[in-house]
């Protein structure tokens, strides 16, 4: 019998006796049959309604186990039992407190498996974003396709209002596409040929075709759908305490009853009904549910909103441990700046300059090198072939160009050539200009500079400056040049700079700032691998449609700074949630047993076995309603503005 | 002399409860049967979970079919934190969890109220 069908049962028994319980003492109006039709209605109530109660009570405790059930079985058995033992030794009844218990418990199991149902499918709702078909080419035709029977390799068309089906990179033609499912931004985003798409993402204008690259399980959206669901139902360290306390916190319950109890009949001398009535009410309102729903839900709700956002945590303790970050450490190519290093100024002979150093960068795939490259091919120098190639890590390359030594690097690789005073200074200057330096030398001589610079990121500094007001200390990392890196640093405004760290190193760094507090690292999931694992906290951002799952603790799918002081908000949102929901929890435990108990009967303060058991209904209920609120609170951030 | 007894007998049945919730009993321990390339075991699900420890071969695809008997609502979710697995487990219907078992281990799961747990053990 499902819960429902057993609530309205209960209640439609109950309500005459409810009816009884509010007129008699008004009009005097009493049942008709009086305690013969209590009785029936009570028994019914406990034979329908409550046998479920009885039947998991029973096989949890030949298991040795107890759980709420046990509660509510020994609470509405006691009553109803000791009523029958009454009725045939002529003394007051209490069958409807069985009843009422009943239906209260059942009132508030019916709207928490609704709350719970909400809580929980959130996420399982995302996979449903997916396209069900999609234009595939086969045989040089573009047919519809359930989505399953796509692989890799094939080509996709899409027309404007559709659904992209699954990741992969534009072949032909452009278009606006919606992201907002995945990204959680609200913008549409250009695409054109070359550019990845992201299954289930809407495109709005254009029609295009592309290859698939991933499908089924591969995509990003199964990917996100895969970590929520982890972290949804993952454990935050702080569940340790309740898990302690709900393996013995029924068994106490029960062992504070009979003590109730036995204090009320024994040592005070009050009637049997009256202390038995108090032991019931000690059974019914303690409530080990609302321990064990206060941490679950609000995880899965905080995980979910999340991942709506962009931002997906990794599960319980990561968001735990967020709260007590004090560092929050950024790499700074690709984090706080672009990435996309460009060549600003070439100092010596331009032309010779950029020869050698193209040359010896041919190979090379540092971002800096990138950028040497694409200058040299867009004014069409020429190359000579490199011989003895050395890479060093940390400091550049160097090479033999036609029998003479040639280097490309930072001043580390200079140590052997030399180099003017007229050079030197132009290097600081270009350095104070936030742009990285490149050395180039040839047979023994520094002949000319490349300044690199790599634009911080609009965001950058709206972003720090949150992390700021909250109180945070910010460190740039960087394998980059002093000088540079504290240009960069005082434009975006953080706090302290690391600068020419090897790449090798930026782990340890990240160690050594542990030793002040928790330390949250910033940065892209390949190339940090390491520090963000190190770190208390690893933020991995990701761009394009590997999501780096398993380096970072939390993952920020858009390429954007100002997600880190959101996710830190709404980590900080949900373990605050956390707490107040097991604060609740203890406190109504804490109180309601006592006052249950009886401990404020001098004051006129008791609770009849009714009221504590719609007291016990309803705090369940409360923690898992206050829990989905948390779907609804403002993530305060001082970037609220995007 | 009945306050004597009462006493008595509401002392006993304390003693009787911190021996039966808290004292040391045995708990059900079953290793899955192991096919060519699968493994595959029943969990039912009443009061607790029969077995409550699972040993399973490492490397072997396993399976684990729960059947919730038990009526009470507290059941009927099984969560798997360490896999991401949250089971609806519909009264008196066998449902199918399917547990990579590519790294050794214990692993604990639990009611969807976390009252209840059981365990496998991967060796």
């Amino acid at each position: 019998m499902k819960i429902t069908t057993r609530f309205w049962i209960s209640l439609i028994l109950a309500l005459p006796m409810l009816v009884e319980m509010i007129l008699m003492p008004l009009t005097g109006w009493m049942l008709p049959g009086g305690k013969w039709t209590m009785l029936v209605l009570t028994t019914i109530v406990m034979a329908l309604s409550a046998r479920p109660f009885l039947q998991s009570a029973w096989a949890s405790f030949k298991k040795h186990h107890s759980n709420m059930d046990t509660l509510v079985a020994v609470g509405t058995a006691t009553a109803y039992l000791y009523s029958i033992y009454a009725m045939f030794s002529g003394k007051e009844v209490f069958f409807e407190s069985a009843a009422f218990v009943i239906t209260f418990i059942l009132l508030g199991q019916v709207l928490e498996e609704k709350m719970r149902n909400n809580a929980s499918d959130a996420v399982e709702k995302l996979l449903d974003l997916q396209a069900k078909e999609a234009e595939v080419k086969r045989n040089g035709k573009f047919i519809k396709l359930p989505i399953d029977q796509i692989v890799v390799g094939d080509e996709l068309r899409v027309k404007p209002g559709q659904k992209v089906a699954v990741d992969g990179e534009i072949l032909s033609g452009n278009s606006n596409i919606d992201e907002s499912m995945i990204t959680g931004e609200s913008m549409p985003v250009q695409k054109q040929v070359g550019d990845k798409v992201i299954g289930s993402t809407i495109n709005s204008n254009g029609t295009f075709t592309f290859k698939a690259e991933k499908v089924g399980d591969d995509t990003m959206l199964s990917q996100i759908v895969e970590l929520v669901k982890k972290a949804q139902n993952s454990h935050a360290p702080i569940q340790k305490l309740t898990d302690k306390v709900s393996d013995i916190f029924v068994p106490v319950v029960l062992i504070v009853a009979i003590a109730t109890f036995l204090i009320w009949y024994v040592l005070i001398g009050a009637s049997v009904a009256n202390s038995l009535i108090f032991a019931v009410s000690v059974v019914v309102i303690a409530c080990p549910c609302a321990l064990g729903l206060a941490t679950p839900t609000a995880l899965m709700v905080g995980t979910g909103r999340g991942a709506k956002m962009g931002i997906l945590i990794k599960n319980g303790e990561v968001l735990e441990t967020v709260n007590d970050v004090q560092t929050v450490v950024f790499d700074k190519t690709g984090t706080i700046t672009l990435g996309q290093p460009q060549v600003t100024d070439v100092i010596g002979d331009g032309k010779r300059v950029l020869q050698v150093a193209a040359s010896l960068e041919e190979s090379s795939e540092h971002p800096l090198a990138t950028a040497i490259m694409d200058t040299a091919h867009t004014k069409k120098i020429s190359f000579e072939t490199a011989e003895n190639f050395h890479a060093i890590e940390g400091q550049g390359v160097s090479a033999t160009l036609a029998g003479q030594k040639a280097f490309v690097g930072n001043e580390k690789l200079q140590h052997d050539f030399k180099m003017s005073d007229k050079l030197k200074s132009q290097m600081a200057s270009l350095q104070d200009q936030a742009k990285t330096v490149v050395l180039v030398g040839l047979n023994d001589e520094v002949i000319g500079l490349i300044a690199i610079q790599d634009a911080p990121k609009e965001t950058s500094k709206e972003a720090i400056s949150a992390l700021k007001s909250r109180g945070l200390k910010t460190v740039m990392l960087t394998g980059d040049n002093q000088r540079v890196a504290q240009a960069i640093a005082s434009q975006v405004g953080i706090d302290q700079v690391v600068a020419e760290v090897m790449p090798s190193d930026k782990s340890d760094q990240v160690q050594a700032l542990k030793a002040s507090g928790k330390v949250a690292f910033v940065g892209d999931g390949i190339n940090d691998a390491p520090a963000l694992s190190t770190a208390d906290v690893g933020i991995a951002m990701g761009s394009g449609t590997d999501i780096a799952i398993d380096s970072g603790g939390i993952v920020l799918v858009k390429n954007d700074l100002r997600d880190v002081d959101r996710a830190l908000a709404l980590s900080k949102k949900t373990f605050g949630r956390i707490k107040l929901n097991l604060f609740w929890a203890f406190i109504y435990n804490v109180l309601g047993i006592p006052v249950a108990a009886g401990v404020f009967y001098g004051l006129g303060l008791t609770l009849s076995p009714e009221i504590a058991g719609l007291a016990m209904a309803f705090s369940s209920l409360s923690v898992v309603t206050s829990s989905v609120l948390l779907n609804k609170t403002k993530i305060t951030s001082k970037v609220e503005t995007a | 002399m009945t306050k004597t007894i009462v006493t008595i007998v509401g002392l006993a049945l304390v003693g009787f409860i911190i021996w039966w919730f808290f004292g040391k009993h045995e708990t059900e321990s079953e290793i899955a049967d192991v096919a060519a390339d699968n493994q595959s075991i029943d969990v039912e699900v009443n009061g607790g979970y029969s077995p409550e420890t699972v040993v399973l071969k490492q490397g072997v695809p396993a399976t684990l079919n729960f059947t919730r008997k038990d009526p009470s609502s507290c059941l009927d979710r099984v969560v798997f934190p360490d896999f991401g697995i949250n089971q609806e487990l519909p009264q008196n219907e066998t449902k199918e969890v399917k547990i990579d078992t590519s790294q050794a281990g214990e692993y604990e799961w639990a009611c969807g109220m976390d009252m209840f747990h059981g365990k496998i053990v991967i060796k």
